[in-house]
C-alpha cells in the first residue's frame, strides 16, 4: 500500500480524462492520472504508482532502481502485484 | 556481511564508508531516524549498518502507517464493519493488524463483508456494483495515499454515488517528526527524510527541523547508495556547522511537491484537532478528517462509534520501537511471542515495520544478532 510502484504508460485513453493504461510488472491495468499534468504525459513515460494513482513521473533509470528496490522486498511487493491484478479501477 | 558482494555498488558503498567515518568527530556519537518504513527495509535488507561508522546509530521512526493506528481505531472501523448492509474495503496491508476484538480477518471470520483492494478506486466500483450496500472504504497510510482517498471522494461525488463513505485514518508526518523532536526519551542529531511522502509534501514542510531544531534532514529514495549518501550528508552539514534540508531524491521529489496532490487533499479533508498514534500517544493536528462539505462521505459521522481508546497488551513494546528508543530487538517478545506469523504487534504485521523488516532480514546478518544478544 505505501509502496510506489513504476509503471509504463502505454496509452492515453482519450474518452477517460483521468485515465491511462500502464504497463506494471508484466500487467496492463487503467491508472489514475489525474495527479498529474496529462499534457506531461505520453505513450513510453514512467510513473510511480501509489494505490492506482500516478504520483510522480520518473525517467526510465529511477523506473528500473525503484523495480529492483521492490524486486528486494520480495513477498510484500508480490501481494501488492497480486492485489493489483484483482484491481479493475475504470470509470463506469 | 552477506551483503557486500551481491550488491552492484559495493564499490562505491565502501568509498562512502571512508569518508563518512573521517567525517565523524572523535569521541562524538551521532543519533539519525529514518522516518520512512521503507528505508528500514533497506537498511536491514542491505545490512547497510554494516557501512556506517561505529560512531553512527540510525534510528528506526513511526513511517510505517499500518504501524501507527491504535487499536481502537481499528475496533471502530470493526464495528463498522459489522453494521448490517455494510462492505467494508480495506488494503492487504490492515487485514491481519491484531485490535482489541481481533482483526479484519477474525470478524470476516464471524460473518462480516471485508474485503481487500488494492485502490480506494476499487472500493468505489464495489459501491457502484452494490447500490442496496453501504461501502465504507477504510482509509490509511501518509501523504502517499491521503490524495488518492481525496481524488475517491471526489470522483464518487461527481458521479452521484451516495452508498460510499471514507473512514478516515490518514495521518501527516510532520506533526509525528515534531512529537519525537520534543520528545524527552530521545536525542537526535538529524533526519534521513522519506521519499514517497515527499513526492506530495515537497521538502519546505521539513524546514523548521533544519531551522528552528537545528538538525539536518536530507530527503533520500530507497536504494542503498541512497540511504549511505544521505547519511553522508547529514554528517556533512554537522561537521561544517550546518543544519538544512536538503534533497538527495530530486529525481523523484520535486522541492515544492505534488500541488495537485496537496490540492486534492485540502478539498476534501482537513486536519484532526488530535489523533492517536500508537506508541507516540495523542499528537495535535496530526491526522485528516473530512470536511464538513463532504460529511456525507464520512463514516465517522455516518456511523455511531464506539470510539473506545484501547491500551496495547503489555507485553508489546511497538510503542518504544516506533519513537526509536527501543531497537526491534530488544523487545521482550520479539521473535519469540511476537513473529510475524503470530504478530501481536503492529511493528511485526506489516512489512515496512522495523521489527518485520529486522526479522525477516537483519537477525541473519550475524554481526547484528552478536549486537543483539550482547548485554
Amino acid at each position: 500500500m505505501c509502496l510506489g510502484i513504476p509503471g509504463e504508460i502505454a496509452e492515453i485513453l482519450p474518452d477517460h480524462p483521468d485515465l491511462a493504461m500502464v504497463d506494471i510488472s508484466g500487467v496492463r491495468r487503467a491508472i489514475n492520472i489525474g495527479l498529474l499534468d496529462r499534457e506531461d504525459l505520453a505513450p513510453g513515460d514512467w510513473v510511480l504508482i501509489h494505490v492506482g494513482f500516478a504520483l510522480s513521473k520518473i525517467d526510465e533509470e529511477e523506473a528500473a532502481a525503484a523495480l529492483d528496490f521492490l524486486n528486494s522486498i520480495g513477498d510484500p511487493y508480490e501481494d501488492e502485484i497480486a492485489a493489483l491484478r484483482e484491481s479493475t479501477i475504470d470509470q463506469g | 556481511m552477506r551483503f557486500v558482494d551481491e550488491y552492484r555498488d559495493a564499490g562505491q558503498a565502501r568509498a562512502l564508508s571512508g569518508q563518512m567515518a573521517a567525517l565523524c568527530r572523535p569521541g562524538r556519537t551521532y543519533k539519525f531516524m529514518e522516518v520512512c518504513g521503507g528505508h528500514t527495509h533497506t537498511i536491514y535488507k542491505h545490512g547497510l549498518e554494516d557501512y556506517l561508522p561505529d560512531a553512527v546509530t540510525l534510528i528506526h521512526g513511526p513511517g510505517c502507517p499500518v504501524c501507527v493506528i491504535p487499536m481502537g481505531r481499528l475496533d471502530d472501523a470493526i464495528h463498522i464493519a459489522e453494521q448490517p448492509g455494510v462492505i467494508m474495503a480495506s488494503f492487504g496491508d490492515m487485514m491481519r493488524v491484531p485490535g482489541g476484538r481481533g482483526s479484519f480477518l477474525d470478524a470476516k471470520a464471524r460473518g462480516a463483508d471485508i474485503r481487500m483492494v488494492y485502490s480506494p478506486l476499487d472500493a468505489l466500483k464495489i459501491a457502484r456494483q452494490n447500490p442496496g450496500k453501504r461501502v465504507v472504504f477504510m482509509a490509511i497510510g501518509f501523504e502517499t495515499t491521503a490524495p488518492s482517498t481525496a481524488m475517491t471522494v471526489l470522483r464518487a461525488e461527481a458521479e452521484g454515488i451516495h452508498n460510499f463513505s471514507v473512514f478516515c485514518n490518514h495521518v501527516t508526518i510532520i506533526p509525528a517528526i515534531k512529537a519525537i523532536l520534543d520528545s524527552p526519551d530521545l536525542h537526535l542529531d538529524g533526519f534521513i527524510g522519506p521519499g514517497h511522502v515527499s513526492a506530495v509534501i515537497g521538502c519546505r514542510p521539513y524546514e523548521f527541523i533544519a531551522h528552528t531544531y537545528g538538525k539536518p534532514l536530507v530527503v533520500t529514495g530507497f536504494e542503498p547508495l541512497d540511504v549511505l549518501r544521505s547519511v553522508y550528508q547529514i554528517l556533512t552539514q554537522l561537521a561544517h556547522g550546518r543544519s538544512q534540508v536538503e534533497n538527495q531524491y530530486a529525481r523523484v521529489v520535486p522541492w515544492n511537491g505534488n500541488p495537485k496532490a496537496l490540492n486534492a487533499i485540502s478539498r476534501v479533508m482537513e486536519l484532526r484537532p488530535y489523533f492517536e498514534w500508537r506508541g507516540l500517544g495523542s499528537i495535535s493536528h496530526s491526522a485528516l478528517q473530512m470536511t464538513e462539505k463532504y460529511a456525507a462521505y464520512d463514516a465517522e459521522r455516518l456511523f455511531h462509534i464506539p470510539g473506545v481508546r484501547v491500551a496495547d497488551p503489555k507485553a508489546c513494546q511497538c510503542g518504544e520501537v516506533l519513537k526509536g528508543v527501543l531497537k526491534p530487538w530488544e523487545c521482550k517478545v520479539f521473535g519469540t511471542a511476537c513473529t510475524p506469523e503470530t504478530p501481536i504487534g503492529t511493528c511485526m504485521v506489516s512489512s515496512e515495520g522495523a521489527c518485520a523488516a529486522y526479522y525477516n532480514f537483519g537477525r541473519f546478518s550475524r554481526q547484528r544478532v552478536k549486537e543483539a544478544t550482547s548485554p
